[in-house]
């Protein structure tokens, strides 16, 4: 890759660069699978038409 | 914590630009094929005949023989099996009322998962040195699109209300791990330049549909074929703007703030 002098926050340290972007990771993975895997009823309900519409696994 | 900061900025923006441009292509091209096969769910079958004719217009040529047509019906007045393997949803709990309230929900649905799918897209390809600029952005949506809707669709074909489906557990751990090794195996494929670590990638993307998709025990249902094969068609494609879209927008937000696009040519891995 020829793009790493362009990379975000380039001044940090590489654990810390690294513990960020999993976390950045993990918080979207969270989101996806509350809104996408919930079975929590209300939620399913909710994002029904969602779930079906973007191929989820749904009831 | 900027890195982190940043990272989440251009997934907001990329992830509602993204998920109301797919609303707005659900409101037209699979909310409707929804709203059609939930009369099926809600009827059995029995009264959606007409509805099927109308939706699934290749089906007409092949009913002006009489046999065809008795064929057409028996499929559709058997809503038995199709309901036991479905149950209901009517009974179950809240859910929003129909008509605005159940689109609005569907496009904050479709928002905030856009951001989440975001997160993930900016956080994975800053390991891979960062999406420089749109066109590096659509490779990588393209990637987002194999891995999250074409390779476990392959094995889970997008479903309409009232279709038979296997247990959701296993189909949810299913369609996780064939997400997880389709991205390493594109992800080898793409970043790595060896031979062996090449086999491995391919490897990791058949194997899951060597192991199979859970199914269900029988494929009956009253939802017509042909208004099912518009729906998968729909979603597929739904889907593939979506993720051609979000990885333009993270390559133009992110340009903007590293404030040095790299060239549009040469700068793919």
């Amino acid at each position: 890759m020829n793009t790493a002098s362009v990379s975000l926050g380039a001044s940090v340290s590489a654990q810390s660069r690294f513990m960020q972007l999993a976390f950045a990771a993990l918080l979207g993975i969270f989101v996806m699978g509350f809104v996408g895997f919930s079975q929590i009823e209300a939620v399913h309900n909710a994002a029904h038409d969602y779930r079906h519409s973007i191929a989820f696994p749904c009831h | 914590m900027t890195l982190f900061r940043n990272v989440v900025f251009i997934a907001a923006i990329a992830g509602l630009v993204a998920g109301v441009v797919l609303a707005c292509m659900q409101a037209f091209a699979t909310y409707p094929l929804i709203s059609q096969a939930e009369v099926f769910e809600k009827t059995g079958g029995g009264q959606g005949h007409d509805q099927a004719a109308a939706a699934a217009p290749a089906a007409n040529t092949n009913a002006t023989s009489p046999s065809a047509t008795a064929e057409t019906a028996m499929s559709t007045a058997a809503p038995a099996p199709a309901e036991a393997a479905a149950p209901a949803e009517e009974d179950e709990g809240w859910a929003p009322a129909d008509g605005f309230e159940r689109y609005a929900f569907s496009v904050a649905a479709n928002i905030v998962t856009g951001i989440g799918f975001a997160l993930v897209l900016v956080a994975v390809s800053e390991f891979a040195g960062g999406i420089g600029n749109w066109r590096q952005g659509v490779f990588w949506g393209l990637a987002g699109f194999a891995a999250f809707t074409l390779a476990p669709g392959l094995g889970l074909p997008p479903e309409l209300p009232a279709m038979p489906a296997a247990d959701l557990t296993q189909r949810q751990i299913w369609w996780t791990a064939t997400v997880v090794a389709t991205a390493a195996g594109l992800g080898l494929l793409a970043f790595r330049k060896s031979l062996p670590l090449a086999l491995l990638a391919v490897a990791l993307i058949v194997a899951p549909h060597i192991v199979g998709a859970p199914q269900p025990d029988s494929f009956e249902t009253a939802i017509p074929e042909g208004l099912h094969h518009q729906f998968v068609v729909a979603v597929t494609l739904t889907n593939l703007a979506f993720w051609l879209v979000l990885g333009a927008v993270v390559g133009v937000v992110r340009g903007r703030f590293t404030g040095a696009a790299t060239s549009l040519r040469d700068s793919f891995a």
